[in-house]
C-alpha cells in the first residue's frame, strides 16, 4: 500500500540528505495567520499517505526535519556507545551531548538523565524501582537508617504508592500490578471534575501515614484531557515529608516549561517522539542519590540503573527534538494555542452541544490539547468518518483489540459511561495549521450528524 | 457504493473482503470484537475473536488495500447469543448460535449501524449466494455443497438479504484458499474453524453447566418407568446416545437414544432408534425469502440441522402463524431449537425455528 510506504519511501541508506524534501502542498508549509514558520523550512510527509489532516500529536508528531535529519545522519556510524575503541568513543560522544542538551533543557545535570526506551519503560523504572528500593524495612534504601536500628525499634513497611486517578496506562498499570503482586497498598488520589488534583487532597492521603508512603505519582499534564497539574505544589507536600514525587511529564514537555530543579519533583518522564522526535528514546530525569531498583538489569549502561545498549541514532534525533522546544517552546505553545482556540470555537459553533471535557481553555489546560464529549455518538463512530475524510484524532482510550474501552479519565472526572464512551481527542503540533482546523470545522458538523444516527 | 466487510480472521471472510473491493466497492474492514476478555492466542479449530484473530483480519485488511477497525459487539454477543444459548437449552432446546449470530448480531446490530453511519451492506465469507435476478433476493447454496452455509442464514429476512453480500458462493473451499495464497494473504492455510466460537474448549456440556449449575432429574423409558438419572438434562439433544450412563440394559438390548427433553420436571426421556423418527413438524416465526409467503401447502426439500440431508415434504402455513411440516420419509432425531429450512433445489424458500415435532405412525419398539 502507497501509505505505507511513504514514511520510508526515502530510503535510509541513502544518508541524511536524500529523504526530506520541502513540500509541494501549501498546507504542508508552517505557516499560519500570515506568521512567519517558527523553525522548521521543510516539513516532513504528514500523517498515513501524506494527505490527510493530523489531529493526533499527542498519539505521536511528526518528527521534526532536523531531528529526523539528526537520527538519519547517526544511523550511518557505527559504534556501540559502551565500546572503548574509536567507533565507540565516537558514539559515546554523540550520547554524552545529548545528554547535557536535555539535562539543560530540563533543569537536571547530565547525571539525572537516564535514557529510556521510551516514556512507558521510563514509568515503570520509576514507579516499581522507587518502590522496590523504598519498601523496606530491609530494602536498599534502608541500609543507612538500619546502621542506626537501635534508635527505631518497631520501623513500618513503606509500601504505600499515591498515584492519581487519572495517570496515563503506563503508570497506572504499574501502580495496579504493584497492588496485586507486590503488596502495595495503593492510594488512588480523586480529581476535580476538571482532572485537577489538589494539593490538600495529596496532603490528606499522606497525613494518614506518612511513614508509610513510597512514592508519589502525579501526571504533569493529561494525556487525554490536557489538565496540567500544579506540580511544583504537588512536589513541595510530597517533599515536606521526604517522599519521592515522580511525574509522567511526556505531554508537558515541549510544551511547558519543565524542570526537574524547579518542579522539586524527584523524578520526570519525558519522550522523544511527542516533541517531535522519534520513537524509541525517551529518559527519566532522576534526582541524584536515588537508587531504584533496576527494571531490566544487564550491563548497568545507564547509571546501572538501566541496561540495555543504548539508541544513538534515536537518542540524537530525540536531542535535537529537545532543544528545538527548548528555543520555540513558548512560541510554540502560544502557536498551538491559538489554533487550539479556533478549533474550540468552530466545534462548539458547529456542534453547540459539544462538551468539552478537562479545564477551559488557559493556564491550567495544555495549549494542545481539546477533548470534547458528543452526546448520543459513539467515540470509534465518530474517529471512523473522521478517518474515512482523511482526518485523524483519536477516542483517547485505552485499546487492546482496538476495542474502546470508557476512557478511566472521564470517569474518574466525574463523567457517565456514556459520555466518556462519546468522547474524542484532537491534539496539535508543529504542523498544525489554520487549514487543518478549517478542515474539521467542514466536516465534523455532518459526521457528528451521521454518527448520531448510528446511536449508541 | 460502501460495503462493510466483517473480518473474523479467517480465510474466508479475508477472500471476501478483497473480492468486494477488486469488484470496485468502497469496503472497509471491521473486526468484530465478541468476547468481553478475549484470549491472546487461538488454539487450534477453536474458538474465534482472540487478540490473534483480531491481528490476522487486520493484515489481511493491509494486504488488501482497504481501512480496518475493531467493533465492540460483546455486549450484544453476550446477550443476543450467549444468554440466548443458554436459555434455550435451559429449555429443553439445542439452539443454533451461529444462526442467531447472523440474525442478530451480523444483519441486524452490525447491519444497522453500518447503514447508519453510511454503508449500504454488509459482507461476508458465508459460503452461499444471493440470486438479484428477479428482483428480491434470494439465499441460494454454495457451490460447495460440504461447506455451504445458507442453512445458518436462511433466518434472515428478505430487508437483511437486501443489504447482504455473500461474495463466496460460486467458489469451493480449496479455491478460496488458493485464491488467498494468491491474493498474499497469510490466512491462506488458517485452520478452519468449528464448534461453538464462545465456549473455547469445546466443552459445551461444562459450559451449560458453569452457567445453569447442576439440575439433577430422571432418566425414563418410553412408559414412564425411571431407569437412571443426570446433573441437568441442558446436557441433552434429541437424538444423542452417549453419556446417558444407564444402568439398566434395554429389554431389546439396542442402544438408548435421548428421544425427549422435559425442562420443567428435568424428566429425560430414552428409547430405541427407531422412536427417533419424525414425520411431523411445527416450525415458529417462519421468514420467505425465495418465495411469496404461501397460501396453502407447498412441496419443499426441508434440512433439519447444520450440514444435515434434506427431506421432501409438503409445508402449509397454519393459521397460528407457524408452518406444519409433514416429511414424505421420516427423519431421525429432530431436536426442538434448529432451523427447519425449506429449499427448491439450491434456492432457500424460506425457514422456521422447530417448535414441535410428532410421529405420524409411530414404529414399534
Amino acid at each position: 500500500m502507497a501509505n505505507l510506504e511513504s514514511r520510508s519511501g526515502g530510503g535510509l541508506p541513502a544518508g541524511p540528505a536524500e529523504p526530506v524534501q520541502p513540500a509541494e502542498s501549501p498546507g504542508d508549509a508552517l505557516t499560519y495567520d500570515g506568521q512567519e514558520p517558527l523553525a522548521a523550512v521543510r516539513v516532513l510527509p504528514r500523517a498515513g499517505d501524506g494527505s490527510g489532516v493530523y489531529l493526533d500529536h499527542a498519539a505521536s508528531t511528526p518528527m521534526l526535519p532536523e531531528a529526523f535529519d539528526a537520527m538519519v545522519a547517526e544511523l550511518a556510524h557505527t559504534g556501540n556507545p559502551s565500546s572503548l575503541h574509536n567507533a565507540g568513543r565516537r558514539a559515546r560522544r554523540v550520547i554524552e551531548e545529548s545528554r547535557e542538551q536535555i539535562a539543560q533543557t530540563y533543569g537536571a545535570r547530565p547525571s539525572e538523565v537516564i535514557f529510556t526506551s521510551g516514556g512507558t519503560e521510563a514509568d515503570n523504572l520509576a514507579i516499581k524501582g522507587l518502590f522496590w528500593s523504598r519498601r523496606g524495612p530491609n530494602s536498599p534504601a534502608d541500609d543507612e537508617a538500619q546502621t542506626s536500628v537501635g534508635a527505631c525499634p518497631a520501623k513500618k513497611l513503606r509500601n504505600r504508592i499515591l498515584a492519581t486517578a487519572t495517570e496515563h496506562h503506563a503508570v497506572l498499570d504499574c501502580v495496579r500490578w504493584l497492588g496485586e503482586h507486590e503488596n502495595a497498598d495503593v492510594d488512588w488520589l480523586g480529581v476535580d471534575s476538571d482532572g485537577l488534583l489538589s494539593p490538600d487532597t495529596l496532603r490528606d492521603a499522606i497525613e494518614r501515614d506518612p511513614d508509610t508512603v513510597a512514592l508519589v505519582s502525579v501526571m504533569w499534564a493529561n494525556n487525554e484531557v490536557g489538565t496540567i497539574q500544579p506540580i511544583a505544589e504537588l512536589a513541595s507536600v510530597a517533599a515536606r515529608y521526604g517522599i519521592p514525587f515522580h511525574s509522567d511529564a511526556v505531554q508537558a514537555a515541549g510544551q511547558l516549561p519543565v524542570s526537574l530543579a524547579e518542579s522539586g519533583a524527584t523524578a520526570l518522564t519525558i519522550t522523544g517522539h511527542k516533541i517531535g522526535g522519534p520513537v524509541g528514546a525517551g529518559a527519566l530525569l532522576l534526582a541524584r542519590g536515588q537508587d531504584p531498583v533496576p527494571v531490566l538489569h544487564g550491563g548497568g549502561q545507564e547509571r546501572d540503573v538501566r541496561s540495555g545498549t543504548l539508541d544513538t541514532a534515536a537518542i540524537a534525533g530525540f536531542a535535537v527534538a529537545v532543544g528545538w522546544a527548548a528555543r520555540n517552546q513558548a512560541e510554540h505553545a502560544a502557536r498551538v494555542g491559538k489554533l487550539r482556540d479556533s478549533l474550540v470555537d468552530v466545534v462548539r459553533a458547529t456542534v453547540p452541544d459539544a462538551i468539552l471535557n478537562g479545564p477551559e481553555p488557559g493556564p491550567s489546560r495544555l495549549a494542545s490539547n481539546a477533548h470534547f464529549s458528543f452526546p448520543g455518538c459513539e467515540g470509534d463512530a465518530l474517529l471512523m468518518l473522521l478517518d474515512a475524510k482523511g482526518i485523524a484524532c483519536s477516542t483517547g482510550s485505552a485499546c487492546t483489540a482496538g476495542v474502546a474501552q470508557p476512557s478511566h479519565v472521564l470517569l474518574a472526572m466525574g463523567a457517565d459511561r456514556a459520555r466518556a464512551k462519546s468522547s474524542l481527542r484532537f491534539s496539535l503540533g508543529h504542523t498544525s495549521t489554520q487549514d487543518d482546523i478549517d478542515a474539521l470545522g467542514e466536516v465534523i458538523g455532518e459526521v457528528v450528524e451521521r454518527a448520531r444516527r448510528a446511536g449508541r | 457504493m460502501k460495503v462493510l466487510a466483517a473480518m473474523s480472521g479467517g480465510v474466508d471472510s479475508a477472500v471476501a473482503a478483497a473480492r468486494a473491493a477488486e469488484a470496485g466497492y468502497d469496503v472497509t474492514g471491521i473486526h468484530l470484537a465478541l468476547s468481553e476478555n478475549p484470549s491472546s492466542y487461538r488454539t487450534g479449530a477453536r474458538g474465534c475473536c482472540t487478540l490473534e484473530d483480531a491481528r490476522d483480519a487486520r493484515r489481511a485488511a493491509d494486504v488488501i488495500g482497504i481501512p480496518f477497525y475493531v467493533w465492540d459487539m460483546a455486549e450484544r454477543f453476550a446477550t443476543d447469543v450467549v444468554d440466548d444459548f443458554v436459555a434455550e437449552y435451559a429449555r429443553g432446546n439445542t439452539p443454533n448460535p451461529c444462526l442467531r449470530c447472523n440474525e442478530k448480531i451480523k444483519f441486524a446490530a452490525v447491519l444497522d449501524r453500518a447503514v447508519a453511519l453510511g454503508f449500504d451492506a454488509v459482507c461476508t465469507g458465508h459460503h452461499a449466494s444471493i440470486d438479484r435476478s428477479t428482483g428480491q433476493p434470494r439465499l441460494v447454496r454454495s457451490v460447495d455443497q460440504g461447506k455451504d452455509q445458507s442453512y445458518v442464514l436462511a433466518v434472515l429476512t428478505p430487508a437483511q438479504l437486501s443489504r447482504a453480500m455473500f461474495p463466496l458462493g460460486d467458489s469451493t473451499k480449496d479455491q478460496v484458499r488458493v485464491e488467498a495464497a494468491r491474493r498474499g494473504l497469510a490466512v491462506a492455510d488458517k485452520p478452519d474453524s468449528h464448534d461453538i466460537c464462545f465456549i473455547a474448549d469445546g466443552d459445551t456440556r461444562a459450559f451449560l453447566r458453569r452457567k445453569l449449575g447442576e439440575a439433577p432429574g430422571p432418566i425414563v423409558d418410553r412408559d414412564g418407568r425411571e431407569i437412571g438419572h443426570h446433573d441437568g438434562s441442558y446436557g441433552f439433544t434429541v437424538g444423542q446416545r452417549r453419556g446417558l450412563r444407564i444402568d439398566t440394559p434395554a429389554s431389546d438390548g439396542k442402544p438408548r437414544y435421548v428421544l425427549d427433553i422435559e425442562p420443567v420436571s428435568g424428566t429425560v426421556r430414552v428409547g430405541p432408534a427407531a422412536a427417533l423418527d419424525v414425520t411431523e413438524i411445527t416450525a415458529a416465526r417462519p421468514v420467505w425469502t425465495g418465495c411469496e409467503p404461501p397460501s396453502g401447502p407447498i412441496e419443499a426439500a426441508v434440512q433439519l440441522r447444520a450440514h444435515g440431508e434434506t427431506f421432501p415434504a409438503t409445508c402449509e402455513p397454519d393459521p397460528d402463524g407457524s408452518i406444519k411440516i409433514r416429511l414424505h420419509t421420516p427423519a431421525r432425531g429432530v431436536a426442538r431449537g434448529q432451523a427447519a429450512v425449506l429449499y427448491d433445489g439450491p434456492v432457500v424458500l424460506g425457514s422456521g425455528t422447530i417448535a414441535s415435532t410428532a410421529i405420524t405412525a409411530p414404529s414399534p419398539s
